[in-house]
């Protein structure tokens, strides 16, 4: 491990530290063979494979995981690598971007894949009336070019450094050209594995693929089996029967006992998942930065790690950047539950005390509801009478998200700053849901699109975090780790993605039977 | 058996009118709820432009009224329509896609098939074993054996239905490995391997349901013990055994079969619970998954589903206790 960051060591020694634990030899060697079957939460009725609707993890995992290939891919280590993409190259100003595609790969059906793909599957996500999830990213793109048939220029309408990152998205999928709609009945992709048997919200099958162009590097299984199983003691019951080898979604309330069990070793890891509190800063009194001073020290970020997360996550100081980003911050700093603070900020909003309502419901996040009251008690030695509305699930994100003035909210972040802070913090995007405006912000925002130098780019996004972490109108007080379990007879490389949810939903492609 | 024919001729028209009621009930308080398809699919990604044009697209910006009769017709005329969710990725690539999963009947075909295979498998446990408890407990009334019986069946009723299966987990997947915890029921399973799949939720449901028969069998045959021609038979000096299943249980039927037929409806209807548990795919996870984003069309034709199981045992029930009793099969 020659690039040697502090987020890489604290991701490996708790992996290391597992395996220490274990006794096993650090670094067994993968080798091909097995099925591969696993219980996973997010699954619907409704999932198809079109990659426009996938938004949980059952379906990302068979299909961005499985079945089908985006341009680029997220390493394990959050680098980023190509995957139908060979190399890319951009403009000096980031907004030419040519993409050079890998030659020799074939579509289940015995398609050649080239530019003509990846022109149409994208273009779906910007067709009349389509409501793709990613049209945000691909309507940034003013032109695509042919230049060969392995080649691929785009022309953004405004210069974007992040680009090839954004072609990793698990919406954008890449399928056949003119074959779009058959592909979309019946799981046609360039991955590892193809589709044997699919049933919505029940059930998927794949075989790998004999001849695939990630040869003997990736796809390790025989054959994989994903059962749609959401109810979490079930997917327990179903790992510790030896009915599946890997669950993602542990209850945290039985993971001791799965830590007693031999068979089964525990997955943790911290990525961007991050709990929120936004407050609409163009409503009284959140216009006031003071009074989101005194709010942001008046809650106490430890507590509600230890006792909504039950220790599972890592506080946060209201940063939306988090720790599977590449330019987060370590050394942001730090706001301190201090009741003494928050008064005097109250003071200097000319309040001497504060009593606003905060609508929170477990459908913003499990336990959202629990720590709004722990936020209520906290606040209370602040002067600041915090009034908790339980709102009903049902329709929660429509009715109360971006409509009351403060309410609970989950991101589950994103691999790129700009991508994060554009989707939620930029001036007059839909989701911004703290009505936040800030010049300066806002100047660095599109200074660090067009930068294409790393380090200049460091200082952007860390002065960005800062200004964020000070005066934002997101009281983030924690990340919410991932954490999976699988049976020892798994074996995983040494580091695992912490972008989502099992190894990156990826799980198929990087594991196998040890 | 003119009789039996006028019955059933006017409880099938009954039955079609309960339908049509359950119907408009359904659609009506599934429109009550907070929130629509759109909200619930699109949940946190809900803009309001993308609201508008999934509601566009399934008519959901109609009145109700009219939603209701287009719907009505189509099934009048045997279709059950599509379901929101495949209508919804019909609309993005903006022609069929030939999934072959379009239609609400299509849809709703595997899993009616799955639950089918769940309560037949309950039933065929849970109705002989109960009828031969509850004999036995009539037999045997006031001893340790009635005691010990009604004591165990009332309290696996009474506990939670998910508490008996993990119960059930506990001693017969993990403790000693017999039967899976899971139910992975899929097409292209022999029969024996689905049936073994199948046991633990037959099993928790059995115990679920067994107590009501038992009890009502026992209660029917001791109602019966305290008439005079089972005393006269008893005089004649048969014995205990042979009174109460050829002179009693005969006529203790009609009440038997109405409590069978009731908890057979309940395990077409009621056993969400179970599913969960187990992940036994079948039509209880659908209409719960359904009703989450609001997807009327496969709601109501679940709705259709369960109303119709309901009515259909019930006539069965009424239509067999008819035919077990002599004087309402010849009235005077």
């Amino acid at each position: 491990m020659t690039n040697f960051t502090r987020r890489g060591l604290m991701q490996t020694s708790a992996a290391l530290g597992l395996l220490a634990a274990t006794g096993m030899p650090a670094l067994a060697a993968p080798k091909r063979g097995g099925r591969f079957v696993a219980g996973l939460s997010g699954a619907n009725t409704s999932d198809s494979w079109d990659g426009r609707t996938h938004s949980d993890l059952f379906m990302i995992a068979s299909a961005q995981g499985a079945v089908f290939d985006s341009l680029t891919e997220v390493a394990a280590d959050g680098s980023l690598k190509g995957e139908l993409a060979e190399s890319w190259e951009a403009s000096a100003d980031a907004r030419v971007w040519t993409f050079n595609l890998r030659k020799g790969v074939k579509f289940h059906n015995g398609k050649d894949f080239g530019a003509d793909d990846v022109i149409e599957s994208l273009k779906m996500h910007v067709a009349e009336g389509a409501k793709s999830a990613a049209k945000p990213i691909v309507s940034n793109i003013e032109e695509m070019k042919k230049v060969t048939d392995h080649q691929v220029q785009f022309t953004l309408k405004g210069g974007n450094a992040d680009f090839p990152y954004l072609m990793s998205d698990y919406h954008i999928l890449i399928y056949p050209a003119g074959q779009i709609e058959e592909a979309i009945a019946k799981g046609i992709g360039t991955g590892l594995y193809r589709v044997v048997s699919f049933d919505p919200g029940v059930r998927f099958v794949g075989k790998r693929v004999d001849d695939h162009y990630k040869g003997d590097q990736a796809g390790f299984f025989d054959e994989i089996e994903y059962i749609a199983i959401n109810d979490a003691t079930a997917r327990t019951n179903a790992l510790l029967t030896g009915q599946v080898h890997a669950i993602n979604r542990i209850d945290f309330k039985t993971e001791a006992l799965l830590k007693a069990n031999p068979m089964v070793e525990i997955q943790e890891v911290t990525g961007n998942q991050h709990y929120t509190f936004p407050m609409l800063t163009n409503v009284e009194p959140f216009n006031d930065v003071n009074v989101r001073k005194a709010l942001k020290h008046a809650v106490n970020r430890q507590e509600m790690v230890d006792k909504v997360l039950l220790g599972h996550g890592r506080v946060s100081y209201d940063n939306p950047i988090g720790p599977a980003n590449q330019f987060f911050d370590e050394d942001l700093p730090p706001i301190e539950y201090d009741p003494d603070k928050s008064k005097y900020y109250l003071k200097q909003a000319g309040l001497s005390s504060l009593s606003v309502d905060l609508s929170a419901s477990d459908a913003a996040f499990t336990g959202a509801v629990d720590a709004a009251l722990l936020y209520q008690s906290s606040a209370k030695a602040c002067g600041i009478d915090i009034n908790v509305v339980q709102e009903p699930a049902d329709g929660y994100w429509s009715n109360v998200w971006l409509k009351k003035p403060w309410c609970a909210c989950y991101w589950s972040g994103r691999a790129t700053e700009d991508w994060m802070f554009s989707t939620a913090y930029e001036d007059g995007v839909p989701w911004n849901d703290t009505h936040w405006h800030n010049d300066r912000f806002q100047e660095l925002l599109k200074m660090g699109r067009v930068e294409l130098d790393q380090n200049r780019r460091r200082e952007i996004y860390v002065e960005m975090q800062r200004i964020i972490s000070a005066e934002g109108g997101t009281i983030i007080p924690m990340y919410a780790n991932y954490v999976q379990a699988k049976s020892v007879k798994i074996g995983t490389p040494e580091k695992i993605g912490n972008l989502w949810q099992m190894d990156n939903a990826r799980m198929a492609e990087r594991w196998w039977m040890a | 058996m003119g009789a039996i024919g006028r019955i059933l001729v006017q409880r099938l028209i009954l039955g079609v009118l309960t339908l049509f009621a359950v119907s408009i009930v359904i659609f009506v308080a599934v429109n009550m709820l907070p929130g629509d398809f759109a909200e619930a699919i699109l949940g946190q990604g809900a803009t309001p432009e993308a609201v508008e044009a999934i509601r566009r697209d399934l008519g959901l910006d109609r009145p109700m009224v009219q939603r209701y009769l287009s719907w009505l017709a189509g099934v009048l005329h045997g279709d059950f329509g599509t379901s929101f969710a495949q209508a919804n990725f019909r609309s993005f690539t903006g022609s069929e896609t030939g999934s072959g999963l379009g239609s609400v009947a299509e849809q709703i075909k595997p899993r009616f098939q799955n639950t089918i295979f769940l309560a037949g498998t309950t039933a065929a446990i849970a109705v002989p074993v109960s009828l031969t408890l509850g004999v036995l407990a009539a037999l045997y009334r006031n001893t340790v054996f009635d005691r010990i019986t009604n004591v165990a069946t009332l309290t696996s009723i009474s506990s939670p239905e998910f508490f008996l299966a993990y119960i059930l987990i506990l001693f017969l997947a993990v403790l000693n490995p017999v039967f899976p915890s899971l139910s992975n029921i899929h097409e292209g399973l022999s029969f024996t391997e689905r049936l073994r799949l199948t046991m633990l939720p037959a099993l928790t449901l059995t115990l679920v349901v067994t107590a009501h028969m038992m009890r009502m069998t026992r209660a029917a045959i001791i109602n019966l013990l305290a008439s005079p021609y089972i005393e006269m038979a008893r005089l004649k000096g048969l014995s205990p055994m042979r009174v109460i299943i050829v002179h009693a249980l005969p006529n203790a039927l009609a009440p038997i079969i109405n409590v069978i037929a009731l908890n057979l409806a309940y395990l077409i209807t009621g056993v969400v619970v179970v599913e969960v548990v187990f992940v036994y795919p079948g039509i209880g996870q659908l209409f719960v998954d359904s009703v989450k984003i609001r997807d009327i069309p496969v709601v109501q034709a679940c709705c259709l589903v369960f109303a119709a199981a309901y009515i259909l045992l019930n006539l069965t029930a009424d239509i067999l206790s008819i035919l077990s009793n002599p004087r309402l099969r010849h009235p005077k």
